[in-house]
């Protein structure tokens, strides 16, 4: 088990609190409140951090535990910020045959992260993706809105630097 | 409710509508294995053992049986070969993920998942080979560990914390084959706001969740020429000691006990149920000093360690309400290297104190501040039911042979007010009793009123010209429903009488773990709290303050209930916890 804790630092505003206590008052007395409640966070928050989660538990009495449990459950859920960048590596059946996966963990390795993670200084976060409609360049992956594909892992470094 | 008619196995039988399969089966003689069922505790039809044949007029197919209602004309087959194909099948797959090191594993011989394979025959347990799960222990807590290798996911842990308890502080995370029982943000639990009761133990079918072990210690200190090593032995072990050798649940095992652990080498055979009447004296003197001088009320007790540890997590307000008194546990400790120490003339340092506890929480306790009256830690080691079960079955002493002895004086003489104390009521009614003596000289010895497995009791009674209402509550979740009720100004009790576990200690979360299959027909609380009872009943004396070693320790010792030398030795203090 890998801590789950993200290591980056929480920056959550007065303002966004507020709105979050807002949707948990307006929810919370209803059945099956958490679901509308977390998608809510997410959207303000942008990732449900351990530190959103309290809030969640203590104004609703749900245990902890119980959010984290549907949090992890859900792929929509995410414990981890987005990065400045966001790198995704296309899993697709074939780029993966061409490849990515050993791209995907050469990153993971890289950058020190696990696949939906984000690194400590909020600069990348890394996913894995399905099918892009690019499979004449596979193995493809994107940062943000730039396609790279025909990769190798040889071209991970490269990458990187041209945006650290 | 109107009643249909089923056929099982061939033999008809007529049910109330709304049982289930596996209740049918069950009065018409045939057992349907269980792994995660829990009668009205964790019905969620999810580790598919149960399954049973059924047809409602449109052929036979698998059910859950533990959860499927019968339906009328329902014909059930629980033993056909389809049935026992899918159970075997069940059983092999559970198998590919789980660490089979029966060999070493504490609940070898009476585990769950282990009778199963054997009962079906399951002949390759590698059947399907593949990717397993590893998981870290997770020995963060004070009193147990788990080993999430040998979890099968069946989730009665999670149900009992969350539901019964309503703390909640393990469940399942991530999805798929990636699920695991744990804590959020994969915290230890040490970490969280675990309050150590056990209960989760208690109801775990394999060996992924069992307290820590301190046998090799005990008999380390037992060894050691230079130490005198004594033993306590609270109420309720008693009344559970005998499930470890195969007796009857509800058999009064006291005799046989104190010979058992004479014979494994404690130099002293005390009894809790003595620390049980001192308890009574300081906890009813408190209760009459806060009601005479307008103290904080309700007044809840503090035996309990589960409770109390609750109390300091969920309702940190309240922890003022809590009596001072220490539990018996560690004021039987304390006594002993005080008062016993100084009359024996023995260094308190060369004490080693032992107990024997139905209770996990007491392993957390005997770690807490202000636990340490003579400088030196009240209780060294607080032992479960289960871990002086094994001890004897490892010392080859055969425990059904055993003569019945006698605890030694005079940390060994008690009343029935203090055997009580394992039940859920008896604390309250212990106190009662010397409490009523105490404002209006009267002798009261049978309070049934308090008595009974409920979750929550009230009671109103008339004490000379007091009225004194009290309420008594077992399990978590009822305590927080009383304590809400009590915040909310809707209850005015003066007592309160709280034990974390339902039922009280005889069902402690350290007793020995008896079978689902057993635990959904039969009341154990009942059965056992009946021993506690029944011993109570045949005492000659019956309340604490009739106890002669009591009188001693206050005439030689602490002066009165509530002195100044009573509360450096029998009191402590209590802190705010946060939840997690």
């Amino acid at each position: 088990m890998n801590s789950s804790k993200s290591t980056v630092p929480f920056k959550g505003t007065p303002e966004q609190e507020a709105q979050l206590l807002e949707i948990i008052r307006e929810k919370k007395d209803s059945q099956g409140a958490l679901m509308p409640i977390l998608q809510k966070a997410q959207e303000i928050y942008g990732y449900l951090p351990i530190e959103v989660q309290k809030i969640i538990s203590d104004n609703t009495g749900i245990p902890l535990e119980k959010i984290y449990g549907v949090v992890t459950f859900y792929a929509q859920f995410s414990l981890f910020p987005k990065g400045e960048y966001t790198i995704s590596v296309c899993l697709g059946t074939a780029c993966y045959v061409k490849g990515s996966g050993d791209i995907y963990d050469k990153l993971q390795e890289k950058l020190g992260i696990a696949g939906g993670e984000c690194t400590p200084d909020g600069k990348f976060s890394l996913e894995a993706c399905r099918c892009i409609g690019a499979c004449g360049l596979a193995p493809v992956l994107t940062v943000n809105e730039d396609v790279y594909g025909r990769l190798t892992v040889d071209d991970v470094d490269k990458i990187i630097s041209k945006y650290a | 409710m109107a009643d249909i008619t089923v056929k099982i196995n061939g033999v008809e039988l007529t049910v109330p509508k709304g049982t289930t399969v596996l209740e049918a089966a069950h009065s018409a003689g045939f057992e349907i294995p269980t792994l995660c069922y829990m009668k009205e505790i964790n019905e969620i039809g999810a580790c598919r053992i149960c399954v049973t044949e059924v047809n409602e007029g449109r052929g036979f197919r698998l059910v859950a049986g533990c959860v499927y209602p019968c339906s009328d004309k329902m014909e059930i087959l629980t033993n056909s070969p389809k049935v026992i194909e899918a159970r075997k099948k069940t059983l092999e797959l559970m198998l590919s993920t789980h660490d089979k090191k029966c060999l070493s594993c504490v609940r070898s011989g009476n585990c769950e998942f282990q009778k199963l394979c054997k009962d079906y025959g399951v002949e390759d347990a590698d059947k399907y080979d593949g990717v397993r799960n590893e998981y870290c222990i997770d020995d963060s807590a004070a009193h147990m560990y788990r080993d999430n290798n040998k979890c099968i996911l069946c989730r009665r842990c999670v149900a009992v914390c969350g539901k019964t308890q309503g703390i909640g502080v393990i469940g399942a995370n991530e999805r798929g084959f990636k699920t695991y029982i744990g804590s959020a943000f994969d915290m230890g639990l040490g970490e969280t706001s675990c309050v150590s009761c056990g209960q989760c133990i208690a109801v775990c079918p394999v060996g992924a969740i069992s307290e820590k072990d301190y046998i090799k210690e005990v008999l380390a200190a037992i060894a050691d020429t230079e130490k005198t090593v004594i033993v306590q032995t609270a109420p309720a072990v008693r009344a559970g000691l005998g499930e470890a050798f195969g007796l009857p649940i509800g058999t009064n095992t006291e005799g046989k006990m104190v010979a058992a652990l004479r014979k494994l080498g404690f130099d002293k055979v005390f009894d809790t149920d003595f620390s049980a009447d001192l308890t009574i004296m300081e906890e009813a003197n408190e209760f009459v000093e806060r009601v005479q001088n307008g103290g904080v009320l309700p007044m809840i007790t503090s035996c309990s360690p589960g409770w109390v540890k609750f109390c300091e997590h969920y309702f940190p307000d309240m922890i003022d309400n809590l009596s001072t008194c220490k539990s018996p546990q560690q004021m039987f400790g304390a006594t002993a290297k005080t008062y016993w120490a100084e009359k024996m003339g023995i260094d308190p340092n060369n004490i080693v104190s032992v107990s024997i506890m139905p209770c996990t929480a007491k392993k957390f306790e005997i770690g807490r501040d202000n636990q340490s009256a003579a400088g030196v830690p009240d209780v060294d080691y607080s032992l479960t039911t289960r871990e002086l079960g094994r001890m004897i079955e490892r010392a080859g002493i055969n425990f059904a042979a055993l003569p019945d002895e006698k605890f030694d004086d005079p940390l060994g003489i008690a009343t029935g007010a203090g055997v009580i104390f394992g039940a859920t009521g008896g604390v309250m009614e212990a106190a009662l009793r010397t409490a009523i003596h105490t404002l209006t000289g009267e002798n009261v010895t049978d309070l049934p009123e308090v008595r009974g497995t409920e979750g929550i009791k009230e009671a109103t009674y008339k004490v000379g010209d007091l009225e004194v209402k009290v309420a008594v509550a077992s399990g978590l979740a009822n305590a927080r429903e009383v304590l809400e009720k009590v915040q909310r100004g809707e209850a005015d009790y003066q007592f309160i009488e709280i034990m974390a576990c339902p039922g009280g200690c005889v069902n402690g979360g350290g007793q020995p773990q008896v079978p689902m299959g057993i635990r959904n027909f039969v009341d154990i609380r009942e059965k056992r709290a009946k021993v506690l009872y029944d011993l109570d009943a045949s005492m000659p004396l019956r309340q604490s303050h009739e106890n002669p070693a009591i009188k001693e320790v206050y005439e030689t010792y602490f002066g009165k209930p509530g002195s100044h030398k009573a509360h450096e030795v029998l009191h402590t203090s209590y802190v705010k916890r946060s939840v997690n």
